[in-house]
């Protein structure tokens, strides 16, 4: 460990993590161009294993699960909501270069498998908070695009009329009881869901998504601590992508394996492939089945990838082209597209699918764009509830 | 009638507002089994268990976070802060998340809770377990802020809290704990709005307008200034500083015509400066010398004794404040 660290700190040293303070594009240019190799992948994650390396795809683990196979059809279906959530995401990342959204949005292009396999899992009734990385899970809990992206733009027709945004994403009638612009703040929430759920005995549970940086906010053992000793109905879905932001987190971590640190608290954790469809399926239901068995909460470490920047606009001075590229083999999309190919289905059925998307995005691109501005009196209503 | 403590009464009504809505429950440091550090919650463990009145770790953030994913899913809980000086270990949770959530979401979702606990100072509790809080809270809309000084408002007060559909903070006072005061019998409902002032004693030559434990200072420090001076202070009990009752307020203003507004909290940037800087907005007419401030001098609370009572705005103060506003313009 402590060769990590002093490799760490060299690596540090030469790179340009601090650039990303800087507006100055040209300056950050000519930086990276100075010291192209060392800065993007730092050498220290090479040693690390899975759950922390992003040189490796994304890839089951110790203390995994056996997926389940699903029937083809069902498949299809997440497949298309897959499809759907990533072209709705590179919309959103073209509205952004053209200007026309504001503040930070985050995507989680590579990142579907993670949301389409939990969703699937878990009943209506059900609760989910998660990040503001969370387009994906609010369009795989069945929040429509249209909504979705007139929300991101501040138009009246968003689902919060404009106010929420990127980040705070909600629909209570699915589920979605809010994605959060706090790092690690909606993780308690969840578990109050669930202690709510556990007080009622209505049967249902809560799971809540957080990237890997998360973990290190203090409220998060907090809330492990009391889920695991009121054996709450709860799931604890960390979406690890080995970047905190800019850093990758085996520069600031001291533990290795995320899904170890419920262990300490007698928690039962696993780590899974967060990109197959049909492992996160198994692991949520799996972690579903206890919750509502009245065992306790779940820590699911997903591994994962984000293939596009932290949030639009990212410079991604801290990994290289080749790095991404690497990842794109694994990637929630081709691996399920892979499978649905070895499992007899046609390329045409894909195509097809694919190109309903299409169509389904324009709409909801054409409907966003012409959503109105939200009335100015807006601005002064929803302070408090009646 | 009976009397109670302000204790009792804030006992009374959590275990009235508990036996008549199952989604309400209460979640904080030893309320348990111990009944609380300062035993406001006596008793209710044995009535209603351990599952609606939870014992947590010292998990200020993870408890406050909690409360609020309870409350969003339709319960509607009560926060114990043994202090209220954590608010600031939990204070992501009440400003960003509590307090916002209702906006953020468009009005879909709603954040019914409540934060109750004591504050302030008089009992040599030092720094951090002193602080007047109601000023910093005033500053984030999205969240409701009370503060009653008599156990008939406690009572009132906090039965409307826990029906409210917003986040209210309750602030109790360490000063009011023991105080006793007439109560309607307890089988009796009844219930004290939010945003609603009272005027608890009233007086010709100059308003003061206060909360929380003040109210029994100023009302003290009335009596003396009517019996040493022949000064006759109206005091205007604001029970609520959010939503602030200024109608009461500008009434009792145009009566006296002299503006004390008066705190515990810090006076730089308090609430009693929006007190002031309002009637001045609204009816600057109705002054005939300019309102002034009172709250607590910009320093720490203090241990000793002495330096604390030098710096809280307390009788002594309040009386040397009404006594320099009236030599000069009365
Ligand atoms: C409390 C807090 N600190 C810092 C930030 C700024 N911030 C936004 S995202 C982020 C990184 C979080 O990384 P991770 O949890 O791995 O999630 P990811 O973005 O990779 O999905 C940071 C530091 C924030 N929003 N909230
Ligand atoms: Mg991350």
């Amino acid at each position: 460990m402590t060769t990590t660290l002093v490799s760490d700190e060299i690596t540090h040293n030469k790179t340009n993590d601090k650039v990303t303070d800087n507006t100055d594009k040209k300056a950050i240019d000519d930086m990276v161009n100075d010291q192209p190799d060392e800065n993007a992948a730092p050498s220290d994650t090479q040693e690390q294993n899975a759950s922390l390396n992003a040189s490796t795809p994304s890839s089951a683990a110790i203390d995994s699960v056996t997926p389940i196979q699903l029937p083809n059809e069902q498949l299809l279906t997440m497949y298309r909501t897959m499809f759907l959530i990533r072209r709705t995401e590179e919309m959103l990342l073209e509205l952004a270069e053209s200007g026309q959204i504001g503040g930070a949005m985050h995507t989680a292009i590579g990142h579907e498998a993670n949301a389409i396999g939990a969703a699937a899992a878990l009943r209506k009734g059900d609760y989910l908070t998660g990040t503001y990385r969370g387009h994906h899970h609010a369009i795989a809990w069945g929040v429509d695009p249209g909504q979705a992206i007139a929300e991101v733009l501040g138009r009246a027709g968003g689902f919060a009329k404009g106010k929420g945004g990127s980040m705070h994403f909600y629909a209570p009638e699915h589920g979605v009881m809010g994605t959060n612009g706090i790092v690690g703040a909606q993780v308690p929430h969840a578990a109050g869901m669930a202690l709510a759920s556990k007080l009622r005995k209505d049967g249902h549970v809560a799971i809540t998504f957080f990237g890997d940086g998360a973990n290190y906010q203090g409220l998060m053992h907090e809330t492990f601590n009391m889920a695991q000793k009121w054996k709450l109905p709860l799931i604890f879905y960390c979406e690890n992508n080995r970047y905190s932001e800019m850093t990758p987190i085996s520069r600031t971590s001291s533990v290795n394996e995320l899904y170890l640190f419920v262990r300490g608290y007698g928690m039962k954790s696993v780590q899974i492939d967060g990109n197959d469809v049909e492992t996160v399926y198994t692991a949520v239901s799996e972690a579903a089945e206890r919750a509502r068995a009245g065992e306790g909460p779940t820590y699911i470490e997903g591994i994962t990838y984000r293939l596009a920047g932290h949030m639009a606009n990212d410079l991604e001075t801290y990994r290289t082209a080749e790095e991404v590229d690497m990842q794109r083999s694994h990637e929630p999309l081709v691996v399920l597209r892979n499978k649905l190919l070895a499992r007899d289905v046609s390329q045409e059925q894909i195509d097809e699918i694919e190109a309903s998307v299409e169509e389904e995005i324009r709409a909801a691109v054409e409907f966003a764009e012409n959503s109105p501005w939200p009335a100015l009196g807006e601005a002064y209503t929803d302070v408090y509830a009646l | 009638m009976r009397k109670t403590t302000y204790i009792q009464a804030i006992n009374e009504a959590m275990k009235d507002e508990m036996r008549r809505d199952e989604s309400v429950f209460l979640i904080g440091e030893d309320i348990g089994h111990y009944g609380g550090l300062f035993r406001v919650t006596r008793n209710l463990f044995d009535e209603f268990g351990a599952e609606r009145v939870i014992d947590t770790p010292i998990s200020e953030q993870g408890f406050m976070g909690m409360a609020v994913g309870a409350a969003l899913v339709g319960m509607r809980p009560i926060v114990e802060l043994m202090y209220m000086d954590f608010f600031l270990v939990c204070g992501d949770q009440i400003f960003n998340q509590a307090a916002r959530y209702h906006y953020m979401s468009g009005g879909l979702l709603n954040v019914p809770l409540v934060i109750r606990g004591q504050q302030g100072g008089g009992k040599s509790y030092g720094s951090q377990h002193s602080v007047a809080v109601e000023s910093v809270f005033a500053q984030y809309p999205g969240i409701k802020v009370v503060a009653p000084a008599t156990p008939y408002d406690a009572k009132g007060l906090l039965i409307s809290a826990i029906r409210d559909n917003n986040p209210v903070l309750f602030l109790e006072h360490k000063m009011l704990y023991f105080t006793r005061g007439e109560m309607p019998d307890a089988t009796e409902e009844y219930t004290v709005p939010i945003g609603k002032a009272d005027v608890k004693r009233q007086g010709k030559d100059l308003t003061i307008v206060t909360s929380s434990y003040c109210v029994l200072e100023a009302l003290d420090a009335a009596e003396e200034l009517a019996e040493e001076f022949g000064i006759d202070v109206e005091v205007v009990d604001l029970r609520t500083i959010v939503p602030l009752d200024m109608e009461t307020v500008l009434e009792s203003v145009q009566k006296t015509g002299h503006l004390l507004a008066l705190h515990e909290s810090q006076a730089n940037c308090g609430i009693g400066a929006e007190i002031v800087a309002r009637v001045y907005e609204e009816a600057p007419h109705l002054l005939k010398s300019p309102g002034r401030r009172l709250g607590m001098a910009p320093a720490s609370v203090p241990v000793s004794k002495p330096l604390e009572m030098e710096l809280l705005p307390w009788k002594k103060n309040i009386k040397a404040a009404v006594l320099d506003m009236m030599r000069e313009y009365a």
